[in-house]
């Protein structure tokens, strides 16, 4: 093909840029500045996050199908909250809260969006590394130190922080509340302020690499949808960490310093606190002003993934790329007005619940329009049925389902009588939890020959993966839905002291049974995932006949990403199954795929996206 | 029946074993199983799976309803609970209709363009018109539903007070419930925690006049038919106030004071009635008789049967025991309520008793 001979014109001093200097071990593997290492690191400790909140999931969910029942592995595990086998409730609670803080901080925002902006932006946009290497070195490492020390938090006296991942105070700052509110939520606290200034880095960091780096010709309307989905959430990031920053700073102020920013009349343990004037519901609109719009945080990588990887594995273009571009807008600028709607019966005034009810069924819309046309996608595509494909339609399959259930939950009036029952767990589990969860895999599936120097990861394996997890997420989600509407709330140690829910008991065993069926697949991606790390077949440079630019740079890891000068881009991301004029063939006969550094052919037309 | 529910798990695990095994089976042909790529062999056995996956997804549901779908809150007790649940359904019928449909595109999609070799996708990136249909219409449903939704939000929240409206102070601590009645002249008496000591466990003023004839219990009982107004408020940490039979929830905050108001329309004695609320009740303590026979023979002591009562429940996670923190609520006709009124005792007897000598 044609396309060097047009693009070494291209004078660029970073030639060979990764022959200068060796690396020794700690430049290479630890502080390391390069994008490529730094994204293995951010997807390497997200799973190793996950392997612990996905354990302590499987946990609780046993306390629940069982809870009369003695299980050594309490004891073991926990041990002086398990004694004799028996679970005990305030370790109950911190799971739960721990559980939902690693999935939510950890696992998916920072071992999903983290690992591929860092992975996909410089290598989609054509560029060499990061704007900054340095500050991305930075901001990994503030995530590592946050990591430690929430893990650390498990182990403090009287146990890690258990108000639930929302930290509402008074609860999460009152030790006498609840013991997990003593040291437990002081380490919590510090880990999330870290975690906050490592994803305010690393968002920085990959805005200014979108908008600087890109290399000629990749205009921001011939971006994959991969980038303009990281590049949004990176925005909402910098928008919204900061407020959840300030939340915490004033609950670390109410805790130490006597403050009183969320705290007013309260009695407890035999005495009358000093403060006066806070208000607990101030720090639910600032936790959520960040909460909500951090589920899309978590989602829109993932969205950006799977249209790319759709479109790749269709042998199709995504359909209406700018309808795409436009629908992650909208859900950006509305995720930011929608907060209110965790708060509807919060003593808020009513008024502002059906403020929020509107602008939260509006964001119904454009993830209808996303939903559509993901399906258009596949309609008449040559399907390639690859693990990271399975994926990425379970993803459309459970953002459906679980995205539905919203109608209810967003609707003032019907939330009254849903909220904070286990109908929400299956929704936002659902919605975003598992989506995003099947985002991360199809990720991992489909650029893991970027990741690991072309070895791919085995696809029997991958199917059995794919296959056992979409059935166990649902045998786990669907019957939740039933127990949040028969009233139950979600929280409850154990629900054996209300007998009206006795007959629940049938469903809460089957809940647990397939949520130790999908837990325990995980354990075949893991095996997959590291045996195929040293040992998984070589593939071609370009396996999935992709049309993105990362595909094009070295399959060997060099500092610089492209041996010679960066391609240019001559066309979007999305030339698949392209014809020529006169429909005798491809536009690059024999070939259904145009990458985006091939020039225009003769005899093709041109489209303006 | 959970016996049966093993059965049903194992036999759906089966099947994902089965589908697994044949995928490797199949896959193990020599052929074209040196690639880490999807061969058309895949392409044609995961199709097939896509489109039992998502007949599985009906099947899965469809159990779900047939198995589970009596344990859902029966009927509801209050006045406005009929139009939260008429708007659920309206709400949930769309849900399903909009599910099926895409569920079963996406799913028969996937069978239907399994990848083949040599086949030939059809480039078709972009279509005004379909796109447009396509947002016009959720524009339209969604705005149907919002408005019907902010109504009948506006109609629950926006409360209009009047004189036989009975104000009942719900007051929430570390693990339990409380409730104030206001008493005849139907005002609730100052309180604030700074006022907590001894007997005077709510804080109540006890020199405000309007405080005298309150009523405290921990029982909370309502006449039907009669417009009550909760005012809520927590002594320590946040609480929610969740009576999920008459579809009402409202957080209690310490600092303020929030409110809920609903009227109540079934009694307790009506409820049992419910032909599904009786049913669930017979099935709960089937569960409960052989739970017990269990216990006997451990030697402990056999549970209770179950009769049905309305009942308040901590819904915010509030410490330790919140999973146990619940009042009884009985609704009775307003006379057996005036009668239980009167065995109460008024909180101005109760904090001031010299007056009572004095008198």
């Amino acid at each position: 093909m044609s396309a060097h001979a047009h693009a070494t014109d291209a004078v660029d001093h970073h030639d060979d840029h990764g022959h200068h200097h060796k690396e020794t071990f700690v430049t290479k593997y630890i502080f390391s500045q390069d994008h490529k290492m730094i994204s293995k690191q951010y997807l390497i400790t997200g799973l190793f996050m996950g392997i612990i909140g996905i354990a302590m999931s499987i946990l609780f969910r046993m306390q629940l199908a069982w809870p009369d029942h003695q299980f050594t592995i309490f004891e073991v595990l926990l041990g002086k909250w398990g004694e004799d086998g028996i679970m005990d409730p305030s370790v109950y609670l911190a799971l739960v809260t721990i559980h939902g803080t690693i999935m939510v901080f950890f696992v998916l925002t920072a071992g999903l969006s983290g690992t591929f902006s860092n992975l996909l932006i410089p290598l989609q946009i054509g560029a060499r590394d990061m704007a900054s290497g340095f500050l991305n070195m930075i901001s990994y490492w503030l995530f590592f130190i946050s990591s430690v020390i929430m893990v650390l938090s498990l182990f403090v006296e009287a146990g890690p922080a258990s108000a639930g991942w929302t930290v509402y105070p008074p609860l999460s700052a009152l030790p006498q509340a609840i013991p997990g509110s003593g040291a437990g939520m002081t380490l919590w606290l510090a880990s999330m302020a870290i975690f906050i200034a490592s994803s305010l880095l690393g968002s920085l960091n990959y805005i200014v690499t979108v908008l600087n780096l890109r290399t000629k010709g990749m205009s921001m309307t011939r971006l994959p949808l991969t980038v303009w989905a990281f590049f949004v959430t990176a925005i909402i990031g910098v928008v919204s960490f900061p407020v959840l920053f300030s939340a915490a700073l004033m609950l670390i102020m109410d805790r130490s310093f006597g403050t009183s920013f969320f705290l007013s009349d309260i009695y407890i343990a035999g005495e009358v606190l000093h403060n006066q004037g806070g208000s607990p519901v101030l720090f639910e609109h600032l936790f959520w002003f960040l909460g909500h719009p951090e589920v899309y945080i978590v989602i829109l990588p993932a969205m950006g993934m799977v249209s790319e990887i759709m479109a790749t594995n269709a042998r199709k273009p995504i359909f209406g790329y700018r309808a795409m571009v436009a629908s992650i807008l909208a859900i950006a600028f509305l995720s930011t007005i929608v907060w209110g709607h965790h708060m509807f019966i919060s003593g808020m005034n009513p008024f502002l619940g059906s403020v929020f009810t509107f602008t939260t069924l509006l964001i119904a819309i454009p993830s209808a329009v996303k939903s559509f046309n993901w399906i258009t996608t596949i309609w008449r595509g040559n399907l390639q049925m690859n693990p990271a494909m399975l994926f990425s339609i379970g993803f459309v399959s459970t953002f459906i389902t679980g995205g539905l259930t919203g109608i209810i939950l967003g609707d003032s009036a019907l939330d009254i009588n849903v909220h904070d029952t286990y109908f929400v767990v299956a929704h936002f589990h659902l919605v975003m939890g598992i989506s995003a969860l099947y985002g991360l895999f199809a990720g991992v599936y489909h650029w893991f020959p970027k990741m690991f120097e072309g070895r791919m990861l085995n696809k029997n394996l991958g199917y059995v993966h794919f296959w056992v997890t979409v059935i166990g997420a649902y045998g786990v989600f669907f019957p939740m839905h039933f127990i949040g509407m028969a009233g139950l709330p979600r929280r409850y140690y154990t629900n054996t002291e209300f007998p009206y829910f006795d007959d629940l008991t049938d469903v809460n065993v089957v809940i647990t049974i397939f949520a130790i069926i999908t837990a325990a697949v995980q354990i075949v991606f893991l095996y997959n995932f590291i045996h195929s790390m040293f040992h998984g077949k070589k593939g071609p440079k370009n396996p999935w006949k992709s049309n993105t630019l990362e595909w094009t740079a070295e399959v060997k890891h060099i500092h610089g990403n492209w041996d010679g000068p960066i391609p240019h881009v001559y066309r979007w991301a999305y030339d698949y199954s392209k014809l020529n004029k006169d429909e005798s063939d491809y536009v690059i006969p024999g070939q259904d795929y145009a990458p985006q550094h091939i020039p225009l052919q003769e005899n093709e037309e041109e489209m303006h996206h | 029946m959970t016996a049966f529910l093993v059965v049903l798990v194992i036999i759906l695990f089966g099947v994902a074993i089965w589908q697994m095994g044949k995928i490797f089976e199949l896959s193990k042909t020599k052929e074209d199983n040196t690639s880490e790529v999807a061969s058309d062999k895949d392409n044609n056995i995961n199709g097939w799976l896509m489109l039992g996956f998502t007949i599985f997804t009906y099947a899965l549901l469809a159990i779900c309803f047939w198995k589970w779908g009596n344990v859902v809150l029966p009927e509801a007790a209050s006045e406005h609970g009929s139009e939260i649940d008429t708007l659920m359904f309206v709400s949930m019928a769309l849900i399903f209709v909009v599910g099926f449909f895409t569920l079963w595109l996406l799913g028969y999609f996937s069978f239907k363009f399994r990848g083949e070799k040599g086949k030939q996708a059809t480039f078709f990136a972009d279509n005004d018109k379909l796109e447009f249909i396509w947002t016009i219409i959720p524009v339209i449903v969604l705005a149907g539903l919002i408005i019907y939704g902010l109504f009948t939000w506006t109609d629950i929240m926006n409360v209009e007070e009047d004189e036989d409206t009975l104000i009942v102070e719900l007051y929430a601590y570390q693990f339990d419930w409380r409730a104030r009645y206001a008493g005849d002249d139907n005002t609730l008496g100052e309180a604030n925690v700074r006022l907590i000591e001894g007997v005077n466990q709510l804080g109540v003023d006890a020199s405000d006049p309007n405080a005298q004839d309150d009523v405290v219990v921990n029982e909370l009982h309502l006449p039907v038919g009669r417009k009550v107004l909760f005012k809520m408020r927590s002594q320590d940490v946040l609480h929610s106030a969740y009576m999920p039979h008459f579809r009402a929830q409202m957080n209690c905050v310490p600092g303020m004071v929030t409110q809920f108001a609903f009227t109540p329309i079934t009694t307790t004695e009506d409820m049992r009635l419910n032909d599904e609320l009786a049913a669930k009740v017979k099935r709960i303590n089937n569960i409960r008789r052989e739970n017990s026979q269990a216990l006997v023979a451990k030697g402990e002591d056999p549970l209770e049967p179950y009769t049905f009562d309305y009942m308040l429940l901590c819904n915010k996670i509030c410490g330790n025991n919140h999973y146990n923190m619940q009042m009884k609520i009985v609704v009775e006709t307003e006379e057996e309520f005036n009668a239980w009124m009167a065995e109460q005792a008024k909180l101005g007897d109760v904090l001031n008793p010299k007056e009572i000598a004095k008198n």
